[in-house]
């Protein structure tokens, strides 16, 4: 449950960078995804125009706060899109370094803390480390959505270690993977650990064939969730023959 | 009811789509007049950077633009000045994946080293793409043109009301449902010490920009591509990173004189596609995005044949 919000599809789409409204809203279709995350920092108020195609996807959307830097400007575009989109949903962004896009955890936190106050239902985009899971918690949030990896990368789970002690750190805390996922094979990766959602915009957007590629992701986080869901086989590290050896017919 | 001329055709806007209607209507002997309102603001064209770039385009546009862009160089190339150097596609190091990428997502060129092309790219970038087909032209001096050659030919330019059947190109002008405008942000420098001979583009993931050299070491730096209705002046962060992005490919941009700050609405549809919409009795040629130059040709000849046609036919029916 996404605060209260029981969602079938687990793939978020990202609306940037999509060579136009029509394929993106093509590639949303395709995937069945329920939600999609939209930015506003650089848009605006006058981005109406984008906006009402995307209110006609029929999704939920998620808003997001990419671009800031501060927690004052994440406030205030949260504001905005709440004014804008009607909804209580924000995906907190703070950025702490321009090259990296790293979250800055300080600022995150602050932010949170005063989005959840205020009502909003924050989904902070932030790290695998859990002592700013816990705070982002303690500030209100009912949803953290760790990072596979800096935004647009393309480079999957880069900490699979930390996210696993993430996952389990917090067994009944909605967790979405949110940004550097570039195959499908990753997000199913992710699906299988036991992750909530995956949130991805680039890999989609940038595809030569953006619509094959959302259908390939969606498939891929429903294989990697019904796959969590039917309990992986452990690793061994020895063979485990599927036939008994016992008894087999001595034919020499 | 206002009084029509039938054989009269009234094309509506002087934007490049406009320009290139009018044209192709008096290319064909068709009788026409252009309306061009003192007070509008200036058309998108204004700001493009006027390359003719079908293949690169294709990184994002479909096939139609592909396809049907080409025939606009020989189309320009008969009415105005137009360089035929080709396109370079250019990354740096750190970004090399991106010109893969470009390359996949693109047809018509090869692979190019860009320092043989473009001696002041020499050691900076090794590895390039060529498209050599593609062309470039002054889009001021283009429109001037065009609009000057109308006059020449005696089509009557001027503001008041239409009179004859009417092609409406004035884009978000327009009253046509499902066109959004998308902001986008140039720059003009003047750059003494830098030396190219063909629009370059450079590939980043975040801050792809191209340049495009003009007469008088003038080199056109642009666009930004916002969601976004608004043609306010340009902002601080779109400045910065397409300066960044125009030092990073050549250093003697940092000297450069920032001569102007543009920014433009391009009218886009959803599918970022232009096309002729008939309305009624009136054809719009529209939703022109960022393929401005590239597709307006194209449109104006296809407005052009529509119009011949229904003028045979009223011919006919009398």
């Amino acid at each position: 449950m996404f605060y209260g919000t029981e969602l079938q599809n687990r793939l978020f789409l990202g609306t940037a960078q999509y060579p136009s409204p029509q394929i993106l809203s093509e590639a949303i279709a395709v995937a069945g995804s329920e939600v999609i995350t939209v930015s506003l920092r650089r848009e605006g108020r006058e981005g109406a125009g984008f906006r009402d195609i995307l209110k006609d996807a029929g999704c939920r959307i998620l808003p997001n706060t990419a671009g800031c830097h501060s927690v004052r400007e994440a406030v205030t575009t949260a504001q905005m899109a709440r004014e804008l989109f009607g909804t209580a949903w924000i995906k907190l962004e703070v950025i702490g370094h321009a090259d990296t896009l790293q979250p800055d955890p300080f600022a995150l936190v602050e932010a949170a803390r005063i989005l959840c106050a205020e009502g909003f239902e924050v989904f902070p985009y932030t790290t695998e480390d859990l002592i700013l899971g816990e705070k982002l918690l303690e500030a209100g949030c009912e949803v953290l959505m760790p990072w596979g990896a800096p935004i647009g990368s393309g480079q999957g789970l880069r900490n699979i270690e930390g996210l696993r002690s993430m996952r389990a750190h917090f067994p009944g805390v909605p967790l979405v993977i949110d940004a550097g996922i570039g195959a499908p094979s990753q997000a199913a990766q992710a699906m299988e650990m036991g992750f909530d959602a995956v949130l991805l915009n680039t890999a989609v957007a940038k595809a030569l064939d953006p619509v094959a590629m959302a259908r390939a992701f969606s498939g891929a986080v429903a294989a990697g969730q019904e796959a969590h869901r039917a309990g992986l086989m452990p690793r061994r590290d020895m063979a485990a023959a599927s036939t008994p050896v016992f008894g087999m017919a001595e034919l020499a | 009811m206002r009084n029509t001329d039938n054989r009269l055709v009234s094309v509506l806007g002087a934007g490049v789509a406009g320009l290139c209607t009018a044209t192709a209507l008096a290319d064909r002997g068709i009788a026409a007049e252009l309306i061009a309102p003192a007070e509008a603001p200036q058309p998108a064209s204004h700001f493009a950077g006027g390359m003719l770039a079908p293949f690169c385009e294709g990184e994002a546009a479909p096939d139609e633009v592909v396809t049907a862009g080409q025939k606009s160089v020989d189309w320009w190339a008969a009415h105005v000045p137009v360089a035929r150097r080709g396109t370079l596609v250019v990354a740096p190091p750190r970004d090399a994946a991106e010109l893969g990428r470009f390359a996949r997502a693109t047809r018509g060129h090869v692979p190019a080293d860009p320092g043989a092309l473009e001696p002041d790219l020499e050691g900076r970038f090794a590895r390039g793409l060529f498209y050599e087909t593609e062309a470039h032209l002054d889009p001021r001096e283009a429109l001037a043109q065009l609009r000057a050659g109308l006059a020449a030919r005696g089509v009557p330019i001027h503001d008041g009301p239409p009179s004859g059947r009417i092609i409406d190109c004035r884009g978000l002008g327009a009253d046509l449902s499902g066109l959004r405008a998308v902001r986008g942000e140039m720059l003009i420098v003047e750059a003494p010490d830098v030396a190219l001979s063909r629009p370059v583009r450079l590939l980043h993931p975040r801050f792809p920009c191209y340049i495009v050299p003009r007469a008088g070491q003038r080199f056109m730096i642009g666009a930004t591509m916002v969601e976004r209705d608004d043609a306010g002046p340009v902002t601080a962060r779109a400045a910065m990173e397409l300066l960044s992005a125009a030092y990073a490919l050549h250093p003697g941009f940092a000297e450069a004189r920032i001569l102007e700050l543009g920014a433009g609405r391009r009218p886009a549809f959803p599918d970022n596609l232009p096309r002729l919409v008939r309305q009624g009795d009136r054809l719009h040629v529209n939703g022109m995005y960022r393929h401005g130059f590239l597709m307006a040709p194209v449109l104006a000849e296809a407005a052009a044949d529509q119009i011949a046609h229904d003028l045979q036919e009223d011919i006919h029916a009398h």
